[in-house]
């Protein structure tokens, strides 16, 4: 355990890192496909994709929070039918905390990806077709490959994104110690008590230091793919 | 045959077209630059799509507008050197002279690795060659995969002197040792007369 952390401390740190790995993992995929269609593909309404993908960003969170109650709730379009079909609630649980985090971190890690499919060199992959390589070999051995610094930052962008989560969690899954409760929330929280300082110091002192940790573990990562080199010759 | 080529594309208003038939193994493009040398190459490579007209390699038809063949890059069995080389940067040398490596259809790699002189360089990365290293490593990529026929645009552009000699070995080597027809792309005649190829001029379109 980490020192000077108190059991209900640990629980929250752990809740943390649970929602903002679920919401990058989840959402890579996902935003990696988005961003692929956006710097690749032209099709009627691109521009209306890619204004609604970015929406979060500019949102007010708790109107972003609101949305997500409206649709998965428990008498939303999506939130019944998961419980109908299912059996699932999102609401008032950590899933529903990773969904928030997920739907705010999305527009930067489709930036972040889009910005490093566009700048992979297409000749390069001209060049492997050349060679007898298929579109999947050529997407599995050029593309992906040189778009991955790119994917490294953002995941981390997504993650730190997700770690800070605080005004579209609250309003669609509330604050529910143990369960949704993560850093942001808990600060809040502390800072409403009268003796909360000392937490709210103690979690904000966690906060950088995790962000701070993500940063340099993608700086190295990116530094090591680069080290590969990256110049076309 | 080795080539029977003709073809018209029209590129921002531009026409390229390209009339050569011939059993010459070695034919070499000459025109002054911007006139569609290496459009003609990327046609014949599948990278872009003539409006018009055929090419038939080897008797393999690969183009022909009137029966809609157009066969995809990847099955033309094209060894394609690029005026500007597309090594793979995040692969080894050793990794970009495999990628398109048909063992079974290919020139054996160490011989290819000897008469280039490229055997010390398979564990360096592509941006630590020199012109001319990386030019060979892009010969000696394009020989491993085994293709039908070679298209080189400019081979001996942007290498010093001294390496050309060296380039214009390996391409005669490559002529002594493959049968298989070659598209030379150059804007310089003397290295035209030099490889002794059949020499198509190209001039701008009206």
């Amino acid at each position: 355990m980490i020192v000077g952390l108190s059991p209900e401390e640990w629980i929250v740190l752990t809740l943390s890192l649970k929602v903002s790995l679920v919401a990058v993992t989840v959402s890579l995929p996902i935003c990696f496909c988005i961003a692929w269609m956006l710097a690749r593909w032209h099709f009627p309404g691109k521009l209306l994709v890619d204004a609604l993908v970015h929406l979060p960003l500019v949102l007010p969170p708790v109107v972003t929070g609101w949305l997500l109650l409206l649709l998965f709730g428990m008498n939303g379009l999506i939130g019944r039918w998961l419980s109908d079909v299912f059996g699932v609630t999102l609401l008032f649980r950590w899933t529903g905390a990773a969904l928030a985090a997920a739907i705010m971190a999305v527009p930067l890690m489709v930036r972040a990806i889009r910005l490093s499919i566009e700048a992979i060199d297409r000749r390069l992959e001209s060049a492997a077709a050349t060679l007898g390589a298929s579109r999947l070999r050529i997407f599995l051995t050029i593309s992906l490959p040189l778009a991955l610094p790119g994917v490294l930052a953002a995941v981390v962008l997504g993650f730190a994104r997700s770690l800070g989560e605080f005004g579209a969690t609250i309003t669609f899954v509330s604050d529910v110690p143990g369960e949704t409760r993560t850093l942001p929330i808990a600060i809040y929280a502390a800072m409403q008590m009268p003796d909360g300082e000392p937490i709210v110091t103690r979690f904000a002192i966690l906060s950088i230091l995790l962000s701070l940790g993500a940063l340099i573990v993608s700086e190295i990562l990116v530094r090591r793919i680069a080290r590969g080199g990256r110049h076309v010759i | 045959m080795s080539f029977d080529i003709d073809v018209k594309q029209t590129r921002s208003g531009r026409p390229i077209t390209l009339f050569c038939r011939t059993d010459s193994p070695l034919v070499a493009l000459v025109g002054p630059s911007g006139v569609g040398k290496t459009s003609i190459l990327n046609m014949v490579a599948g990278i872009t799509s003539p409006d018009q007209g055929h090419i038939i390699v080897a008797g393999q038809t690969l183009f022909d507008s009137d029966t809609g063949i157009d066969l995809k890059t990847a099955r033309r069995q094209v060894g394609y050197v690029f005026q500007d080389r597309r090594l793979f940067p995040h692969l080894r040398v050793r990794a970009n002279l495999a990628y398109g490596r048909r063992a079974a259809m290919s020139m054996d790699m160490d011989d290819v690795l000897a008469f280039l002189g490229i055997g010390h360089l398979l564990d360096r990365w592509p941006h630590s060659l020199s012109g001319g290293e990386a030019q060979r490593v892009a010969i000696g990529r394009a020989l491993l995969s085994g293709p039908r026929f070679l298209l080189l645009d400019e081979p001996l552009s942007s290498i010093d002197r001294d390496r050309k000699a060296g380039i214009l070995d390996a391409i005669d080597q490559i002529r002594r040792r493959s049968p298989i027809p070659i598209l030379y792309v150059t804007h310089d005649v003397a290295e035209a007369e030099r490889l002794s190829a059949l020499i198509v001029t190209m001039h701008e379109e009206d």
